[in-house]
């Protein structure tokens, strides 16, 4: 399989292809040819650039610098040389029936019995990759659950569809599959590749790569660290591969007293005053949720009283923090209104006077902190948002990957601040992708799947004890 | 408790039929050819504005503009169409043209429907008052003999509702392409992402919202034999409540023509219904607020407990 | 510099426009009787705008549909209760409120409860209070009380009472969108429900007070409106449903949701009666006046997203 695949041309070539998104390098010059009958599996921490490489491939973004080519179709786009991707947030129409998904990816349907043939295609196509799958071709799609959702979505991804499929990306294709069905999926990934096709295979789950890739790429920091034969990588040698080296200096700091305990949640989360707790694991896993859960269940949608008992700080900026028409004086005093207004009126002087001082406290880059705040860089509207939430009184602070975009003197900043506002009796709730901040923390608990998979304290607080437990390293 | 999530549609039919076997008690006498025929009278122009309606609604936008069109398209009819026939023609066309075209600017310059087409009543009802600047003008012969038509056995309303039904059926749910239209409203993404120009797709389904609300202005120029400048614009807000009624919804690409035709013939049966109950004409309108207010509710409580379920 | 990127002036622009083409043609005379009429009828539609704009801050998908209803119900009930008996003026007016606020409860509740889209709740709950406005009214014509009749129709320094009362409004709006904790939480509100309910605003209080105020808004203008005119007709509120949404949208106020403009508001209110007037002076008929009338609130939006763009 391996030397007929090496002598093909490739249905696929990336040379020193980049992404810069502003100053972000996304995808920092990656070269790379996909032959057919290869498994490619691809892992990576999040950020690491995986998606934005997903992406240069499949046509969704053009490279910055570099070239992508199609060598063994000839063709001029991803679409046209046969190269399909099953991504990670679900893509189907839900309003549509199963077949009619099918009907939008494959144009070449036509005529007054296009419906019989869809249904055809796609339970054949659903027969191949899971047999015994129960899917009805006529269902809508939104009468089916997320696994069959996503069944569906690859099943289309492997369909004919009037050409053929020559290279399937998919991106985490058994988060929300039961260990049978991804086993099926695996099984059908090893035949396709055996008749000529190729895939890149992305996933957190170790065994499944090992289970089903060929070659493995690591990618880091938007490039390839590592490039070799499944067969050369150990579990280890693929975690270390991957990972920092974290800085062990915060891990060292004298066990601290807390107070009593301030949180419980039903997915069994504590806090105690004075708390600095981290939710770790992959991105994903339902630390999101539980945060979100915990904050909208503490406050009202009907009442703010003048000392919130809990404050949240926003990671995605975008959908969940950033007010966008604003200045960063409105954003920064937004949650302290009630405190400083005098018979609803807004205390402007008080106001001016506390942005100030957070500007000064925390950092932000800007001359006058009535400008808009998109007029700022991503991290220091994130540093915004860190105002919004200090300057407030509440003795609880939910953080949900707070850090993102933001530089490492910044970080550094923060992390001091967060201390320091713990040792004054505050508890915060601290989700993070990265496992640096995460070793800020007292205590741990690493989520996977929606659940607690491991709490972890003091000095258990490591890289690999949190990789361990995010990664289901028991299956095989 | 699936049933109702499973078939949407049967919540419609149901309230229409309860409805009318509950005009039926009240008033026997309308359970023959002319009493069917006198209830539904008015549902055909109405039933076409809603599919008009449905075709924007299917695409994630909303039409405030449709009630001013029928209007428009019925001056025309009555003047243009009857006078010069060809002239009437070329004209309905270059209004179903401005429809499709008005689609695509609204997508490619991201404005919000809402406002443009609030801007565009007011043009159609501009020029709708340019043409008949006072009410008048005649319906064309073959299309008043059209509309008053007798056909066997079953009034013309039914058959000419029930063929509505039928083709929009055909056009929107059943071909391929009315499915990537719907598709533009369940996830535009993933239909662009499929290669799709949605561009093109917008201006197609505002070309046939068009397309029926020209229709519609036919049908009732035919029925009423003259027009007026304001002669429909409580179009607009029936079109949308008989969507709603037929199972619609405002986002995500969940319409049914057959479905909004219902919707429609309901709204129409309503206003009958409550004229059989002998209820002062003063809470005719409330009343109907009333049905529409109740049969969401009943919507609502049934989708409710099938989420639990 | 800076006046230029303030999105209420170019509807003042375009209402002086017109206002000077209409004085010009009459060679400048009648120009104190044209900015008296133009003040006068333009409050009505301002004082609807007002709250129009008000539940368009919420963001996209939230318009009342109630307004022509709300203010036929409270011009109705208001003038029922006075029955034209001397002295009742306050009377009227706090029965015009209590319809507002009732009306405006009934609507947010079909919305919070049955979870309805609020332009199909506005619009069934509309079609009850029509239904109350018309079983209340029964054709009859009572005419206001004397006093109320001559302070809606008069002036004070010049400038007409109504015109006053739609100016005194305003800048309470005003107040409360620029200083009051209110205004920060629905500016907010509209701008990112979700992020604004995580920074601990109270997103659900602010929708309900939305849309309390605009039927409030509405109750005042169909109360100041039946008084004016001397009885409340059933079809009095009929044209100020869509222009409540024009003169908001004309006014700059951004349909996306999150920003409020008063003056906007006050200069599309004159704007569209003074564009009538002008076209009237200049002989074009009325489906002249609707053709432009569209075709400037086109333009406004498209204006609008092309300045979007280019930011």
């Amino acid at each position: 399989m391996h030397s007929a695949a090496a002598a093909a041309a490739p249905i696929v070539a990336l040379t020193d292809a980049a992404k810069h998104f502003g100053a972000v390098r996304a995808l920092d010059g990656v070269s790379l040819s996909i032959s057919p009958g290869e498994c490619l599996g691809l892992v990576g921490h999040n950020g690491a650039g995986k998606s934005t490489l997903v992406n240069v491939v499949n046509g969704g973004l053009s490279p910055s610098a570099g070239t992508v080519a199609f060598p063994a179709s000839g063709a001029g786009s991803a679409l046209g040389a046969g190269v399909r991707s099953v991504f990670q947030e679900l893509s189907l129409c839900p309003n549509l029936t199963v077949a009619e998904n099918l009907r939008i990816s494959h144009a070449a349907l036509k005529g007054l019995r296009w419906r019989g043939q869809a249904r055809e295609e796609i339970a054949q196509a659903l027969d191949q990759v899971f047999p015994g799958h129960g899917i009805a071709a006529d269902a809508p799609v939104d009468s089916l659950s997320i696994a069959q959702r996503q069944m569906v979505e690859i099943a289309i991804g492997f369909a004919p569809r009037g050409t053929e499929a020559r290279l399937v990306i998919l991106d985490e294709p058994t988060s929300s599959l039961d260990a049978g069905i991804a086993e099926q999926l695996l099984s059908h990934i090893k035949r396709f590749c055996a008749a000529g096709g190729a895939v890149i295979f992305i996933s957190h789950m170790l065994g499944e790569i090992f289970a089903v890739a060929t070659r493995i790429i690591v990618m880091k920091d938007g490039r390839v660290v590592a490039d070799e034969p499944a067969g050369r990588f150990t579990r280890q040698g693929l975690v270390d591969a991957m990972g920092h080296v974290a800085p062990d200096a915060a891990a060292v700091e004298a066990a601290r007293s807390f107070g009593e305990t301030v949180v419980t949640t039903p997915e069994g989360l504590t806090a105690r005053r004075g708390e600095i707790v981290g939710l770790s694991g992959l991105a994903g896993h339902g630390q999101a949720e539980a945060l979100a859960r915990l904050y909208l269940g503490a406050t009202s949608s009907w009442r703010a009283p003048k000392a919130a008992p809990m404050v949240f700080v926003a990671g995605d900026r975008g959908r969940d923090g950033v007010l966008p028409l604003w200045s960063i004086l409105r954003n920064a005093t937004v949650s302290i209104l009630p405190r400083i207004a005098r018979r609803g009126l807004v205390d402007r002087a008080e106001e001016s006077r506390i942005a100030a001082d957070w500007k000064a406290r925390i950092g932000i880059r800007t001359e006058d902190v009535t400008n808009p705040i998109l007029s700022l860089s991503g991290g220091n509207q994130q540093k915004v948002l860190f105002a919004r939430a200090l300057a407030s009184d509440a003795p609880v602070v939910v953080m949900d990957d707070p850090m993102r975009g933001v530089d490492v003197g910044t970080k550094q900043d923060v992390y001091a601040m967060i201390r320091a506002e713990a040792a004054r009796g505050r508890t915060f709730l601290w989700y993070s992708t990265e496992t640096e901040e995460v070793c800020q923390c007292d205590r741990v608990f690493v989520f996977r799947d929606g659940q607690i998979s491991a709490e972890l304290s003091g000095a258990d607080i490591t890289e690999e004890r949190i990789l361990s437990a995010s990664f289901e390293m028991a299956e095989a | 408790m699936t049933l109702f999530a499973r078939y949407r549609i049967l919540l419609p039919v149901l309230s229409l039929a309860i409805l009318l076997a509950a005009t039926f008690y009240m008033q026997p006498r309308a359970m023959s050819y002319f009493g069917v025929n006198l209830l539904f009278n008015l549902a055909v122009p109405i039933a076409l504005a809603t599919i008009a309606q449905m075709c924007i609604i299917m695409v994630n936008d909303i039409d405030l503009s449709l009630g001013a069109f029928v209007s428009l398209v019925a001056c025309v009819v009555a003047t243009f169409l009857n006078d010069t026939p060809l002239l009437g023609l070329v004209i309905l066309l270059a209004l179903v043209l401005a429809y499709a075209a008005l689609g695509a600017v609204i997508h490619a310059l991201d404005l919000p429907a809402i406002v443009v087409t609030l801007g565009m009543s007011f043009v159609w009802g501009g020029l709708a008052l340019f043409i008949l600047p006072s009410p008048g003008g005649s319906s064309p012969d073959w299309l008043r003999t059209l509309m008053t038509v007798k056909p066997p056995f079953v009034p013309m309303a039914v058959v000419a509702s029930v063929l509505i039904a039928g083709i929009t059926h055909l056009l929107f749910i059943r071909s391929g392409l009315g499915t990537v239209l719907r598709g533009v409203g369940g996830n535009a993404r993933s239909v662009a992402r499929a290669g799709w120009p949605v561009i093109r797709l917008k201006a197609l389904a505002y070309g046939c919202a068009g397309l029926f609300g020209v229709l519609a202005g036919m049908a009732l120029v035919g029925l009423t034999t003259s027009a007026d400048a304001n002669i429909a614009l409580r179009y607009t807000l029936l079109s949308i409540a008989g969507v709603i009624l037929g199972g619609g919804e405002f986002t995500g690409g969940k319409v049914s023509p057959v479905g909004a035709v219902i919707g429609a013939l309901t709204l129409t049966l309503a206003a009958s219904f409550l004229s059989f109950l002998r209820l002062s004409p003063d809470w005719q309108i409330g009343a109907q607020g009333a049905i529409l207010i109740l049969v969401l509710t009943a919507r609502l409580l049934f989708t409710r407990r099938d989420a639990q379920a | 510099m800076k006046l230029l990127h303030k999105p209420w002036l170019w509807s003042w622009v375009a209402a002086a426009a017109a206002f000077a083409l209409t004085v010009t043609l009459t060679g400048g005379s009648g120009a104190s009787e044209l900015a008296y009429a133009a003040l006068s009828f333009g409050a009505f539609a301002a004082i609807v705008g007002l709250g129009q704009m008000l539940v368009i801050t919420l963001g996209p998908g939230n318009v009342d549909l109630s307004i022509p209803a709300t203010m036929t119900l409270a011009g109705t009930l208001a003038l029922k209760t006075m029955g034209s008996d001397p002295g009742t003026a306050w009377l009227g007016l706090g029965v015009a409120i209590l319809v507002g606020l009732g009306t405006g409860l009934a609507n947010f509740t079909l919305i919070y409860l049955l979870r309805l889209p609020p332009i199909i709740a506005t619009l069934a709950a509309s079609l009850v209070y029509q239904s109350i406005a018309i079983w209340s009214n029964r054709g009859l014509r009572i005419k206001p009380p004397e006093g109320l009749a001559d302070f809606a129709t008069g002036r004070f320094f010049g400038i007409s009472n109504v015109a006053l009362v739609g100016l005194a409004l305003s800048v309470v709006i005003w107040v409360l969108l620029e200083r009051s904790v209110w205004g920060r939480w629905l500016l907010a509100s509209g701008q990112n429900l979700r992020a604004a309910r995580l920074a601990g605003i109270p997103v659900e209080a602010v929708r309900a007070a939305t849309y309390l105020a605009v039927t409030v808004f509405a109750a005042i203008a169909g109360y100041l409106l039946a008084s004016f005119s001397g009885g409340a007709a059933l079809n009095m509120g009929t044209e100020y449903l869509l222009m409540s949404i024009a003169v908001v949208v004309i006014g700059g106020t951004s349909i996306a949701g999150g920003s409020s403009n008063v003056p906007g508001v006050w200069g599309a209110s004159l704007f569209m009666f003074l564009v009538v007037s002008m076209l009237n002076s200049y002989g074009a008929g009325a489906g002249v006046r609707l053709i432009l009338t569209g075709t400037i609130i086109i333009g406004i939006v498209i204006a609008a997203s092309t300045r979007r763009a280019t930011r």
